[in-house]
């Protein structure tokens, strides 16, 4: 089922909203406001946005290093994202976390997560927390398919497959693990045949195509919500950056198919999309639309220069909660 | 009072926090068939072995509002989970800024003297002390044992509950009502005032051991338990040092990086405890080597109350 014309917005809003924060991080990283480093979503926006737009406030989900995205679509405010990227008293983390660790527990984002998989048996634990509760909320796990090679994959899908934990699996397939190819890696090109090895739901979708990603999304968290377990879906996708903004980073892919991945870029064929459909949103709009969202952006920097760095004391607070 | 073994006091302490909140609940590979008759299949969970899975959903469940209670069985498994105990368990409060509390409990024997060879006698808390973020408990009576693991499951943080495998079946005295021993406490497990003997675990058995037959040389020997692992309890181990002037540290673990060296190095580099030293700390510790299955070899690298009573008499200069 199609989203209704006003979610429709939102989610094309929410998807440049990823885009245009991630510019701007970038471009304050290398200009040397922003610390350690930055891993760029550019590419993605369809698959995080679709499948958010399929989950409410209270439904959790977990990332990856690659979070901005994920913290966008499930609600997560820009100020105090922009403010943790400057390392900030007023960021998430309070400075402590940075790119890689931004969370937000109030509204279900149990955080950017630095190790691969790392965060999958996690998610599993807030599922099992979730099926504990017994109010119908669902957890949703998003890894690359660099982490569908690893263990924790299997030992958490077993365990959510088994117990059918209320569990979202969604391996967002960029085609890169760092700079390697996922071919060189992994015998079958497809990630969600191995669901038939844990007899659970194995969906492929275009992982630019933001309302597939959805309906995918919605039927899974209906299962998910109904007690019949867990579900992955794959979404095919690519980013468009380098692995990590490093001027040292290397990238090993063919620029050729770089270029013609930028032709699938999910934001205007989601416009193109809701102008079908609905015969709205004019180019002033638009326009209008990606200027305020601009306009959020700048105004997330502002709050982020103006905010105070945390006093240098404050690095023994938090270690142990009271 | 009643009288039971060391094992029955950490099977107690769990059942009794799982009855006092809904909130706990347990994670094991062969769940334990008293608790899974009491509280349901829903909150004793019987895994896979999975230990590295197990650890990361705790962290999880923790997040989102639960006490999990994860027996990793032995230290052994906990290796299997590093990732998620080291960068996850230990620093996912700190670094998303103290947003929630993540408690939870994981057990695990450690310790050998039970001929099961190299892995599976291992005594490796030092790697996990070097955790900022982790608390961790070594209890050495089964009265330590209920009351350190019931305050370590009420705590809002990860704590790692190493238990002694040679101390299973030691049977001691346990108050029938509730009670919790807290965190961060050490315990003089015996008065003295010639030299102080700072034990761990089943040390402290044989330290008191030693301390008995060292009264009939005239040697006080004054025996202190630290308990909790992590945080160490400074004040009360510098204390003794500074009232007897002599220190042992007697721990089953090898001696490089460890725990017995952190003691050494809190009393050495305070300096009113340092000046009252009269003569060097001394460890004793397991022998450099993986730990040997055929009793003849295990014997030799583990320290034992004689060992204990050599470095005691050598400090005070008899022979």
């Amino acid at each position: 089922m199609q989203p209704s014309p006003e979610k429709q917005r939102e989610m094309l809003r929410q998807m440049q909203m990823i885009r245009r924060f991630e510019e701007r991080a970038s471009d304050d990283f290398h200009a040397g406001g922003i610390y350690g480093t930055v891993h760029c979503y550019i590419g993605e926006e369809a698959s995080g946005v679709g499948v958010c737009a399929a989950l409410n406030r209270d439904d959790q989900i977990i990332s990856t290093h690659r979070g901005h995205g994920h913290c966008i679509a499930k609600g997560a405010d820009l100020n105090r994202m922009m403010a943790e990227l400057y390392g900030r008293e007023t960021g998430y983390c309070k400075g402590k976390g940075g790119s890689m660790h931004i969370a937000d527990f109030s509204i279900g984002m149990l955080g950017a997560n630095g190790i691969v998989a790392g965060g999958i048996p996690i998610i599993t634990g807030a599922g099992l927390a979730a099926q504990l509760d017994g109010t119908g909320r669902v957890a949703v796990a998003f890894f690359g398919d660099g982490a569908s090679n690893a263990g924790p994959f299997h030992e958490s899908i077993n365990i959510a497959a088994t117990w059918k934990l209320p569990v979202i699996y969604v391996c967002e397939n960029n085609q890169w693990a760092a700079q390697t190819s996922a071919g060189t890696t992994t015998a079958l090109p497809d990630i969600a045949a191995r669901a038939a090895g844990y007899g659970i739901p194995g969906i492929i979708v275009d992982g630019n195509d933001v309302i597939a990603v959805y309906e995918a999304a919605v039927e899974a968290v209906a299962r998910a919500r109904a007690g019949e377990g867990p579900t992955l879906i794959e979404t095919k996708t690519y980013r468009w950056r380098k692995h990590t903004e490093l001027k040292s980073q290397l990238d090993r892919r063919p620029v050729e198919e770089v270029e013609a991945w930028k032709k699938k870029d999910p934001i205007p064929r989601f416009i193109d999309h809701i102008r079908s459909q609905q015969g709205q949103l004019t180019d002033a709009e638009w326009d209008e639309m990606d200027g305020q969202i601009l306009a959020e952006i700048e105004a997330s920097v502002v709050f982020a220069k103006a905010s105070p760095f945390p006093a240098p004391e404050k690095a023994l607070e938090d270690v142990f909660a009271d | 009072m009643k009288k039971i073994s060391y094992a029955q006091a950490g099977a107690e302490a769990v059942a009794e926090e799982m009855r006092r909140d809904p909130k706990t609940f347990h994670l094991s590979t062969d769940a334990p068939q008293g608790l899974l008759k009491e509280f349901g299949s829903a909150r004793v969970r019987e895994t896979p072995i999975t230990e590295a899975t197990l650890t990361g959903m705790a962290i999880g469940a923790a997040g989102s509002g639960y006490r999990p209670i994860v027996n990793w069985a032995q230290v052994t498994f906990a290796f299997v989970a590093m990732d998620q105990i080291v960068n996850q368990a230990s620093k996912i409060h700190y670094m998303f800024g103290g947003q929630v509390a993540f408690p939870m409990v994981f057990r695990a024997w450690v310790g050998g003297g039970r001929n099961r060879a190299a892995q599976h006698s291992q005594s490796p808390y030092s790697m996990f002390m070097n955790l900022a973020g982790l608390k961790i408990i070594l209890p050495s009576t089964p009265y330590d044992m209920k009351g350190l693991l019931k305050a370590a499951i009420r705590d809002n943080n990860p704590v790692i509950s190493f238990e002694s495998s040679r101390l299973l079946d030691e049977v001691g005295e346990v108050p029938d009502e509730d009670y919790i021993v807290p965190l961060g406490k050490a315990e003089v497990k015996r008065q003295g005032k010639d030299v102080t003997v700072v034990a761990i675990a089943w040390m402290v058995h044989e330290a008191l051991a030693a301390a008995e037959e060292l009264a009939k040389e005239g040697i006080s020997v004054e025996v202190v338990d630290p308990r909790t692992l992590a945080p160490l309890d400074k004040d009360t181990i510098r204390a003794s040092v500074r009232k007897t002037g002599r220190l042992v540290v007697a721990d089953e673990a090898t001696p490089t990086a460890s725990a017995a060296a952190e003691i050494s190095a809190l009393v050495t580099e305070d300096a009113q405890t340092f000046a009252a030293l009269k003569g060097p700390v001394i460890r004793v510790c397991a022998l450099e080597a993986p730990i040997p299955y055929t009793p003849v070899l295990e014997d030799h690298v583990f320290p034992d109350r004689r060992k204990i009573l050599a470095a005691v008499r050598g400090l005070v200069g008899k022979k």
